[in-house]
């Protein structure tokens, strides 16, 4: 093993990291602010990838495209919310994900019969292909360098938002008091909408940049879900902080697990068998952190101040 | 006069309807219709249809369900279909997971299962049964194709395969015949879409070949992931790595790719001829090898069903194990454990016409069977 193979496992759990970010952010505002499990982030991620495949065929620009995802996402949240989510918010949990369960299966075959179940085709943009070389003398894929950098500069920007901006207070207030930000005149019912879009709108984006890296089919989503809602888990639910250590924590935690348990295990047992038994293994290491995490913290990292 | 004309007309209906069978035929398809790989299931039922649709019989009825590849929900299925719809066979499932919970406890219950694609060492051996039939390969094969093809100038392979029963046959198949160094052997998860981290070890490992069996999803996400990457690694598979059904998908960054199949569209035979015409025809886009496994599976049903009673299960085994079929892959017979005694070539990714496809290169194996039937006591 090498430095430069160390560092390029390094740089994949980070871009891994920073993708989780985008899905996990939206997860946690919601139900940060709103109190609500939405298990249908998934599919606004699917959306994206869609939209951005869709229309990047039509106009022959992946980056029109990547408009297009947000566009595309941010209207299905805003009108999920309008329709289905408004109506859930007074509701227990199990209400909300039987809901937003449903809105998964009518999102799939809905996307199914417009698209068809043979995946799509979305390519990176000519800007963004090939690969760099890196000090140690490996190369890195431009684009994954490019998901970290977009990545960051999401995460900067929600900051200033949630702790510059007249919006952002308003979610910091809905946060620590939903009632009371209600009785003070804001209007809440709005707020939740564009609560709700802005964290589709992240999720699309998400999946438009994956979509060009992995393929774009339905279901999709599902899997980043559950990974994403391990990072809120880990991070502290509502905590937009706690989504960014714990989703750059289970990125590389899970990137290295893949890379470092079979190789570790080779010392002991023959490599066939170290291959099958570390995969498994580092299929499982997340949820181990995960788990060793909540017996110490069993809020998470950074848990929100109310609850 | 009347009773003339009523025998006129039931002659006339039946020389248009194709061959009677002796009795009506059930067959249920349990197949992945949704989902990541959905679109091997779809070209099993599409292929399926299109021989069924072409016999023309009407004493046929395929009843078909969509197992989301969860073995659950296809154990479940399975059992509907053979309490409340009393199939008579079973047919369909992509995955050897999901093949595992359900042909054994079928079979037991004395129904026929005729495989399209899944193929399980674990049916092939000493746990093979006269009801089991398998119209496609035995997993092995095609893997095994692939490590002797690799003999030919490669010396040290890197294999990556998915962390299932077919994943482990796929890796066991070939490692049986190539004889060469191996860099690594890496498990990934079922599913997984991300491997940047498998594509790191791969540079770092200093192989001259990379082996990997990705179905569906995966192999698209993989081959993206690896055309970006700058890594200059040949990369080869079996067949299921570079299908039809993924290739539109991945682009032209598989062609080139080396492959193993028992089937490609540019088969210079009638059958297969015919195959591809009526399948383009029908559905509009070409035919996967999935699609040609299950459109033989559909005409081994069909030939055994036109000779003898379903009810009768040894004289409707023996018929099944005859073969007696016009296969697209040219040669197809039955081996002692009924999987396929077949040719295996060697195709390349290539683009023609703006459309990628797979190319035949040479054979690879020429009648070639498993390394399991001779357990196999039946």
């Amino acid at each position: 093993m090498t430095l430069a193979l160390a560092l390029e496992q390094l740089l994949n759990g980070l871009q891994l990291g920073v993708m989780l970010f985008l899905m996990a952010a939206g997860l946690t505002l919601i139900f940060g602010v709103m109190g609500l499990i939405n298990l249908a982030h998934g599919s606004l991620y699917m959306v994206g990838a869609f939209a951005c495949a869709t229309v990047a065929a039509w106009t022959g620009s992946f980056w029109i495209g990547l408009i297009a995802s947000l566009v595309a996402a941010a209207a299905a949240g805003a009108i999920v919310e309008l329709v289905v989510i408004r109506r859930l918010y007074d509701r227990d949990h199990l209400d909300q994900v039987l809901a937003t369960f449903a809105l998964i299966l009518i999102f799939s075959e809905g996307t199914r019969w417009l698209f068809g179940s043979f995946p799509l085709y979305l390519d990176i943009p000519p800007l963004l292909q090939g690969a760099v070389a890196l000090p140690g003398g490996t190369e890195y894929p431009v684009y994954r360098l490019a998901i970290i950098l977009a990545g960051a500069i999401v995460a900067f920007g929600l900051y200033l938002l949630i702790s510059r901006t007249r919006l952002g207070m308003r979610i910091r207030a809905g946060e620590s008091d939903r009632e009371m930000i209600g009785a003070l005149g804001v209007d809440i019912r709005t707020l939740y909408t564009v609560v709700f879009a802005l964290g589709a709108a992240l999720a699309g984006l998400a999946g438009a940049m994956v979509g060009a890296l992995q393929s774009v089919q339905v279901g999709m989503g599902e899997p980043v879900l559950i990974l994403a809602f391990v990072v809120i888990v880990i991070g502290g639910i509502g905590s937009i902080k706690g989504a960014l250590l714990g989703a750059l924590l289970v990125g590389v935690t899970d990137t290295m697990g893949r890379f470092l348990l079979p190789k570790i295990l080779a010392l002991f047992v023959a490599p066939a068998q170290a291959g099958m038994i570390g995969g498994a293994a580092a299929s499982m290491l997340i949820y181990i952190v995960m788990a060793v995490i909540l017996a110490v913290k069993p809020r998470g990292l950074f848990p929100a101040a109310h609850a | 006069m009347k009773k003339m004309l009523a025998a006129a007309t039931l002659a006339l209906s039946m020389s248009t309807a194709g061959t009677a069978f002796a009795e009506p035929l059930k067959i249920g398809m349990i197949t992945t219709l949704s989902g990541g790989g959905a679109g091997l299931g779809i070209d099993t039922r599409d292929g399926f249809m299109l021989a069924i649709k072409n016999s023309g019989n009407k004493d046929i009825t395929v009843v078909t369900e969509d197992d989301a590849q969860k073995p659950e929900l296809a154990v479940q299925i399975a059992d509907k279909m053979i309490q409340s719809n009393q199939v008579d066979i079973l047919t369909g499932i992509v995955w050897s997971n999901l093949l595992m919970a359900v042909a054994p406890s079928a079979v037991a219950q004395g129904k026929f299962y005729v495989s399209t694609n899944a193929a399980p060492a674990a049916l092939a051996g000493a746990n093979c049964n006269k009801l089991y039939f398998n119209a496609a390969y035995q997993n092995d094969n095609l893997h095994e194709a692939m490590g002797e093809y690799a003999n030919k100038g490669y010396k040290k392979m890197f294999i990556l395969a998915p962390n299932y029963p077919a994943g482990k046959d796929s890796l066991t198949g070939f490692k049986r015949y190539y004889k060469g160094q191996l860099a690594a052997e890496v498990y990934t998860q079922v599913g997984q879409t991300d491997y940047a981290a498998e594509i790191a070890q791969m540079r770092a490992s200093g192989a001259d070949g990379i082996f990997t069996f990705l179905p569906g999803g995966m192999g698209i996400a993989f081959m993206k992931q690896f055309a970006q990457s700058g890594v200059k690694i040949p990369v080869m598979g079996p067949g299921f790595s570079f299908s039809q059904d993924v290739l539109p998908a991945i682009g032209d960054a598989a062609v080139g790719a080396k492959a193993s199949g028992q089937w490609a569209p540019d088969f210079d035979n009638a059958a297969s001829k015919k195959f591809l015409a009526d399948f383009q025809k029908e559905y509009n886009r070409l035919p996967s090898i999935y699609a040609v496994q299950a459109y033989d599976a559909a005409q081994l049903i069909l030939s055994a069903a036109s000779k003898a009673s379903v009810k009768d299960a040894k004289a409707f085994g023996a018929e099944l194990k005859k073969a007696d079929i016009q296969s697209p892959r040219g040669k197809f017979k039955f081996n002692t454990n009924q999987h396929p005694i077949q040719d295996i070539y060697l195709t390349e990714v290539v683009k023609q016409n703006g459309v990628i496809t797979n190319k035949t290169v040479e054979k690879i194996f020429a009648d070639h069977g498993d390394a399991y039937a001779k357990d196999c006591k039946i």
